[in-house]
């Protein structure tokens, strides 16, 4: 592992990376069963270097601001370190987005270049937002058929040729300082308030040497890239880490579950990252197939079972675990050392089910503004109930805790962000004389592993990862023929200690003699139904006061959320 | 050679099966996320049956920001 103590930017440490890691394996893409390709860091830089000079060719600035929407894929590496390489801002966008969602935010972090897929960019060109995003002047796509209608983009194959060149010299390299933003990622707001999280090459360098202490790459392992890279936990695990370290990173075109299962074995992968949702999905095809076992043989795998938990109580012992129980761990290809689980609160039924297998699964705390995480489990012992101790470097502490000791977690670290592009106002409110305030409840137990207890902000996230922000659905219900409405979490009105299972409600103050007709309920029904269905209020309010509200008429949130509190949830709330 | 009219009938007579709704339920410019209720991971699913269904395979990335099935039909239309 590179000692990023001396570094002072991503790109200068990736940059000496693929010199060290030059012959080592360091991205393996599939598609199915075939093998696209495997690049060892030298290939990777040769095929990085092209990109980097058309960049620069374009007249992309240090500190210029680079996009990158597409699907999880070696370009999307390769890109990102020619956006480095030149001292570009890195904004990575979520390819499962709208196009309309997809080029507000173009527009908002006024990106002058966009690198992309070719099935996304034929969206995106098509859609409306293009002539908002001012800055855009320069786009390269990837994958596209022979003959097709680029809308102005570059070809990707053809970078080269299509740009001057100039006289073919090397791109030059454009130190950046640890202060310097790096990235612009996009915690939420794609219906409100965008919030650009702004992270420093610091943020990403602390973060990195935080992780790699506790779940270490080196060459020859391998890392399968399943959750997108735009997310903040794949793009430290899916490519910093494991580049810094010279291990390699796996990624399957095709994300279905018969031929992610097949990588398993096939590329003898060693760490793999999830959401909750996809864990819980994974659990229950194994319980069938151990539901199935014969009785005899059932009884002697829960025999095995007992004995790994039994052994594996104080800490993991992975080859004691892939001998016990040897076929399971044959199927995730018998070198899986830890599955990483982020982006959701997961059940520690779940994680126990794993860790039983002798899998141990890395749950952790974390969120985009303090650069990926916070807590993570160290497995010394393995607490499923926790998220566990903070990383080191990490500053935490419970403000305010109540009799049980649970307050909001607010956290203080060289990981937190410089702050939310173009929002001193959100960022003051965010950051408070350096700590990050979470919106999130939680204790320390008595030998320092971090419990979660619930929200204090106003949003949900779901088991998929997404976070989802009231104020980002309203939109939806705009002109609803009532006097006044407004979306709530649940679980911000009438604070639950819990972090799943969290829903939104909309609260609806009808007319003078208005009633909640079938018609009325239909009309909502109609609208909800427009909205992805993770995104659904799934309950409903009545209310009749008007809403609190300010000198410019916003409504107070607080004021609207206190007085509903009063409200019995279970009379109040109607399912729908 | 079927047309495009053809292929997006049995797309939507095979997502009714998967999905167990009423045939004729489903619409060409329905969103399939949002009438089947599903996440990205049953649209997976759909997408391995479709592909076996027609005999062709459809890359993830060619279905990228597709929701509903007329569009479907016509990506699986330019690979028969």
């Amino acid at each position: 592992m590179l000692d990023l103590s001396k570094y002072q930017s991503i790109g200068a440490a990736l940059k000496d990376a693929v010199e060290v890691f030059a012959g080592e394996v360091c991205l393996i893409e599939a598609d199915r069963d075939r093998e696209n390709h495997r690049l060892t860091y030298r290939q990777f830089r040769d095929q990085a270097m092209p990109v980097a000079r058309a960049l620069q060719d374009k007249g992309f600035d240090a500190a210029g601001r680079a996009a990158i929407i597409m699907t999880n894929q070696s370009k999307w590496l390769i890109a990102a370190y020619a956006i480095f390489y030149s001292g570009g801002v890195l904004v990575p966008l979520d390819y499962k987005l709208t196009a309309d969602e997809q080029w507000q935010l173009l527009k908002h972090s006024n990106a002058s270049v966009l690198i992309t897929e070719y099935p996304i960019w034929r969206q995106l060109s098509g859609a409306p937002g293009r002539a908002e995003a001012t800055a855009l002047q320069t786009v390269i796509v990837t994958e596209a058929p022979p003959n097709p209608d680029l809308a102005g983009a570059l070809r990707w194959e053809s970078v080269n040729s299509a740009v001057d060149s100039g006289n073919g010299a090397a791109p030059e390299f454009r130190a950046r300082t640890r202060k310097d933003t790096a990235t612009i990622v996009y915690s939420s707001g794609t219906g409100g308030r965008p919030k650009g999280c702004m992270m420093t090459h610091e943020n990403y360098l602390e973060q990195c040497v935080a992780l790699t202490s506790l779940y270490p790459f080196a060459p020859g392992m391998r890392y399968l890239s399943i959750l997108p890279t735009n997310h903040a936990i794949d793009f430290m695990v899916g490519f910093f880490g494991p580049f810094i370290c010279g291990a390699a990173v796996v990624h399957l075109r095709t994300l279905r579950p018969e031929y992610v299962r097949e990588a398993f074995p096939k590329y003898k992968i060693t760490y793999v990252s999830l959401v909750p949702l996809v864990l819980k999905n994974l659990q229950k095809g194994l319980q069938t197939r151990f539901d199935a076992l014969e009785p005899g043989k059932r009884k002697a795998f829960n025999a095995l079972v007992a004995l790994n938990k039994m052994l594996t109580k104080s800490r993991p012992r992975l080859g004691l675990s892939r001998r016990l129980l040897k076929q399971v761990h044959e199927a995730f290809g018998g070198e899986l050392r830890a599955i990483i689980v982020g982006g959701a609160f997961t059940e520690p039924q779940t994680l126990q089910f794993f860790y039983d297998l002798g899998i141990p699964v890395a749950n952790g705390y974390g969120l985009t503004e303090a650069g990926t995480a916070i807590t993570v489990n160290d497995l010394k012992p393995f607490r499923a109930d926790t998220v566990g101790k903070p990383l080191p470097g990490m500053e935490v502490r419970i403000l305010n805790p109540d009799a049980q000791g649970i307050g909001e977690v607010s956290v203080r670290s060289k990981t937190v962000m410089s702050g939310y592009l173009n929002e001193s106002e959100l960022s003051a409110e965010a950051i408070v004389d350096g700590w990050l305030m979470t919106g999130d409840l939680g204790r320390f137990d008595a030998t320092g592993h971090l419990q979660l207890f619930g929200r204090k902000k106003n949003m949900i996230v779901t088991e998929e990862g997404k976070n989802i922000y009231p104020e980002d659905v309203e939109s939806v219900f705009e002109s609803l023929p009532v006097k006044e409405f407004c979306v709530f979490a649940a679980n911000y009105v009438w604070p639950a200690r819990t972090m799943v299972g969290e829903h939104l409600v909309l609260v609806l103050h009808l007319e003078p003699g208005q009633t909640l007709t079938n018609e009325l309920l239909q009309e909502i029904t109609a609208r909800n139904h427009r909205l992805l269905n993770y995104k659904r209020i799934r309950g409903l309010v009545v209310v009749d006061e008007d809403f609190p509200r300010t000198a410019s008429m916003k409504i107070k949130r607080n004021a609207l959320a206190e007085r509903l509190s009063k409200l019995d949830r279970s009379h109040a709330v109607v399912e729908v | 050679m079927r047309t495009v009219e053809q292929t997006t009938q049995e797309v939507l007579d095979l997502a009714a099966r998967h999905f167990q709704v009423a045939q004729g339920s489903l619409a060409p410019d329905d969103d399939f996320f949002k009438k089947l209720g599903i996440n990205s991971l049953q649209a997976l699913e759909l997408l391995s049956r479709l592909e076996n269904h027609f005999g062709i395979e459809l890359p993830d990335y060619e279905v990228q920001g597709v929701s509903d099935f007329r569009t479907l039909a016509a990506r699986i239309q330019s690979r028969l």
